[in-house]
């Protein structure tokens, strides 16, 4: 017999945690507009990724319900991450080490 | 493994091949949605794919005879090699193993009844098919059939006139079939084993199939997405990749290549999952290091995801970048050859038996291990700088993906088939294939190596007169491999209709895993009754040898 | 085998699967989109002072309201979910009808968004585009597909979520049977996530 869940055995989260964390959503949405007039010089970017990662961070664990989920949706969730990040550094391994670049 | 006290009845039984559904006739296959009949429907169409392929890789051969035109001008070539090349790979090896013996096995072999998502698996087969038909258009059109090579380069992919969009979709769609059997399966395999099979009791090709379909979600969008890019280059001028408009050629190689290398694993970790089930039950001995075949796959997938830039040492990349990714090159090998070795205990002190499916699986670990070290030259930087772009690098990639997956397409057929259509074909026919086969490969392939080594480029319609004795060797080489592939596809082609009839469940008599504790050709829903698993794959209990590993327990 | 049998296979209902296949169809979504990301900041990283002159024409007013717009439907999608959850139909109904409202409403934004760029000759192939430096026209290719592809995945977030929302009115979807309704509102959440990376990179600049 294949496993099986029903509906019994996964519930998710009570009305007021979602608005709480809509509310946190939008003051982070204001925050980063408003950080953004600001001039943190090679940081700036480093802060908005900062801030757009905590917001998905709430979207996927509470909206998301992946708090709740059984432990293999995280790992699932880590691994697609890494993959996309390594790809990342390994992207910059060869461009922000470029010996002049005809713009 | 033994299944506890269920026992399949006796009584003659509707295989799936002639159950009766819904619908009736042609319809009745089309629109089914039983994962055997898929894997049929999958193996048809490639099948007549590889014949294609096959002729196009006969005439580049035939072209290259000599120097200078002899049977077409360069336009035809340049679509020669890149059509053999989307072909090849994006219809052949790409959906290979998976789509054809992973959706007929997979289920079965972990006592499923059907994949997670059957009506998902259909609509694989549908965009495959419309893939299909997309490369046939890219080719009759008459904008001309595609001439970039299958690797689609920025700037003449934006610049040639020749029927790209619809190559570019088909591409894209046939991702997108590859995705969709990668989500299937991975599913499956999480949530559709049958009591009492834990991860470590699963069959190594179940294995393979997971690191596989990992790959398959993680990589394919990426050259979605960039293939999507080219497009709305050639008809917006988004700039994205025209370095007219400011774009990077080199990122088009990047994003190509960071799906297209994990793709070659696609290819490789299947027909590895292949060999690993092949091996025990023609040694009759267990498979030496379970655990470290299984990881190792995963390994393969992690450490794939990590080297696409040695494709691209000689583009003009930093000299860091490159360094880097040859470092990670170099580490690439280290899971792949586990396997071998790991293969290689197995098959010591084994009782050996050469049935066809066993030389097929032998010659797989033979030409993948020379491919695979000349993978280990190339990825040396300052060697590299020499050979790529030359006939070294086609050599390669021979050896490496023909090698592995070619063969082991094959060795799958020869093991798997009569259990799937419930028919013998001719074994001493089979051995006579083989040998011309294995021969007439090694003498196509293996002057690339050393043509390419002197200098030989690849892709290039004529020749300095020097490697006209290399291109001739290669070609009549051609020849011998292309009779040898005739006569294996007559000898499996005419058991499905004249074939001596097989009606044991253990085909190969030593077959351990589910498949084979099936009737023959299987029930439209596989099992009366899903087995209840209490041991392990592998587990030959006739020959008095200890079993290497730790009994799981 | 009787000749009867159903086209499909009959299999057990397990929830945990369709959840398990969503999340694997997301991450494909997630790597959809991760490749544009790439383009992105390789290019940023090339053109940073041709990114920043181009940025500063983004309507950052639009911006933040179309963030704060899918966030909003994000929380009614998953609202619905409870709704479902606690058996109130009615409710669930009305969640999801507004986020449906709300993924319009963003759309019709982006509308007014992109036919202000196009009438100042701000789309690829355009001959003011032409004429601005190599930088900035990749900047408006990037958005163009970007903001374009993600305007794509709103709409086809907004059709599963009215199916869904017909699946409850037939009562195929119910208290004891919604994770159609979870899957779909996965779908949603993904495009909400995606818009949140967007919005500062695309109109944060600075």
């Amino acid at each position: 017999m294949e496993k099986q869940e029903t509906q019994a055995e996964h519930t998710s989260h009570s009305y007021s945690i979602y608005v709480l964390v809509w509310l946190g959503l939008l003051t982070l949405t204001a925050l980063t507009t408003v950080v953004a007039g600001i001039n943190f010089g090679a940081l700036t970017i480093a802060i908005a990724l900062l801030i757009a990662s905590t917001k998905s961070y709430l979207v996927l664990t509470v909206f998301m319900h992946l708090r709740i989920e059984q432990r293999a949706f995280k790992i699932f969730v880590f691994v697609a991450m890494f993959f996309l990040i390594i790809s990342f550094v390994l992207l910059f391994s060869d461009y922000s080490f470029l010996q002049g670049f005809i713009k | 493994m033994s299944s506890e006290a269920v026992s399949v009845p006796l009584d003659s039984h509707s295989s799936y091949l002639d159950y009766t559904g819904k619908y009736k006739g042609l319809r009745a296959w089309i629109f089914s949605t039983d994962h055997k009949r898929i894997g049929i429907l999958y193996l048809v169409a490639l099948l007549s794919w590889f014949a294609i392929g096959v002729t196009l890789g006969f005439l580049i051969r035939l072209e290259l005879f000599t120097p200078g035109k002899t049977i077409v001008d360069p336009q035809a070539y340049n679509s020669f090699f890149t059509l053999h090349g989307v072909i090849m790979l994006f219809l052949f090896v790409i959906p290979g193993l998976p789509a054809v013996f992973g959706n007929f096995f997979l289920p079965i072999m972990l006592g499923a009844k059907d994949v997670a998502f059957p009506r998902l698996n259909l609509l694989s087969w549908y965009l495959y098919m419309i893939g299909s038909l997309l490369v046939l258009l890219s080719i009759v059109l008459p904008g001309g059939a595609p001439d970039t090579g299958w690797t689609f380069y920025i700037p003449y992919s934006v610049r040639t006139s020749t029927n790209m969009i619809f190559a570019l979709t088909a591409v894209f769609i046939l991702g997108f079939s590859s995705i969709l059997t990668g989500l299937n399966f991975l599913t499956t395999i999480h949530r559709m084993r049958a009591p009492g099979m834990g991860w470590f009791k699963m069959p190594l090709f179940a294995w393979s199939l997971y690191a596989t379909g990992w790959i398959q979600i993680l990589a394919t969008p990426i050259i979605g997405i960039t293939l999507l890019l080219v497009i709305f280059e050639r008809v917006f001028h988004v700039g994205i990749f025209d370095p007219g408009l400011g774009g990077d050629p080199i990122m088009f190689q990047h994003m190509f290549w960071i799906y297209s290398h994990p793709a070659v694993y696609i290819m490789a970790v299947p027909a590895m999952g292949v060999i690993s089930e092949i091996l025990p039950v023609f040694a009759k001995r267990t498979i030496f290091g379970y655990k470290f075949i299984a990881f190792s796959s995963l390994a393969i997938a992690v450490f794939g995801s990590l080297v696409w830039a040695h494709h691209m040492f000689a583009v003009g990349m930093s000299d860091t970048g490159e360094f880097i990714f040859s470092l990670l090159t170099f580490l690439v090998a280290i899971p792949s050859a586990i396997k071998v070795f790991n293969w290689t205990a197995t098959l010591y002190k084994g009782s050996i038996t050469l049935d066809p499916p066993m030389l097929y699986a032998l010659a797989a670990i033979f030409l993948f291990s020379i491919g695979g070290l000349s993978g280990i030259i190339q990825g040396t930087l300052s060697v590299d700088i020499q050979i790529t772009d030359t006939a070294f690098i086609v050599g390669h990639i021979h050896y490496v993906v023909f090698g592995i997956t070619g063969v082991g397409i094959f060795a799958a057929l020869h093991y798997w088939l009569p259990k799937m259509i419930g028919r013998m074909y001719n074994h001493k026919v089979a051995k006579v294939a083989f040998w011309i086969f294995f021969v007439g490969f090694n003498i196509l392939y293996f002057p690339m190596f050393v043509m390419g080594w002197l200098g030989m480029p690849r892709r290039y319609y004529d020749y300095l007169p020097q490697y006209t004795t290399y291109h001739q060797i290669s070609t009549v080489g051609s020849w011998i491999m292309i009779t040898g592939l005739i006569i294996m596809f007559y000898n499996l082609i005419k058991s499905v209709k004249y074939g001596e009839k097989v009606d044991a469940k253990a085909v190969w008599v030593y077959g351990e895993t589910l498949e084979w504790t099936v009737p023959t050709p299987p029930p439209h829903e596989n099992f009366d009754e899903i087995p209840a698993i209490t041991d392990g794959p592998y587990e030959y209990k006739f020959n008095d040898e200890p079993i290497l590993e730790e009994e799981e327990s | 085998m009787s000749t009867q049998e159903q086209a499909v296979v009959h299999v057990q209902r397990d929830d945990l699967r369709t959840r398990m296949g969503m999340w694997l169809f997301l991450f494909t979504e997630l790597l959809l989109f991760g490749g544009l990301f790439f383009a992105y900041s390789v290019y940023r990283y090339l053109y940073a002072s041709d990114f920043a002159l181009a940025g500063k024409e983004m309507h950052v007013i639009i911006g933040a309201m179309n963030t704060a717009i899918l966030l909003t439907s994000s929380m009614t999608m998953a609202l619905s979910i409870t709704a479902m959850e606690r058996g109130n139909k009615r409710l669930s109904i009305l969640y999801q009808l507004t986020t449906i409202t709300f993924g319009l409403l963003f759309l019709v934004n982006k509308y007014i968004e992109w036919s202000a760029e196009i009438s100042a000759g701000n789309y690829p192939g355009s001959t003011e585009l032409a004429a601005k430096s190599h930088g900035q026209i990749i900047f408006y290719g990037l958005y163009y597909v970007m903001t374009g592809l993600h305007a794509l995945h709103v709409i086809v977030g907004m059709t599963i979520i009215a199916v869904m929302c017909a699946f409850t009115i037939k009562d195929v979807i119910t208290k004891d049977n919604y994770v159609k309704l979870e899957a779909a509102g996965l779908y949603w959440h993904l495009v909400d996530i995606i818009w949140i990376f967007l919005f500062p990179l695309f109109y944060l600049i600075n």
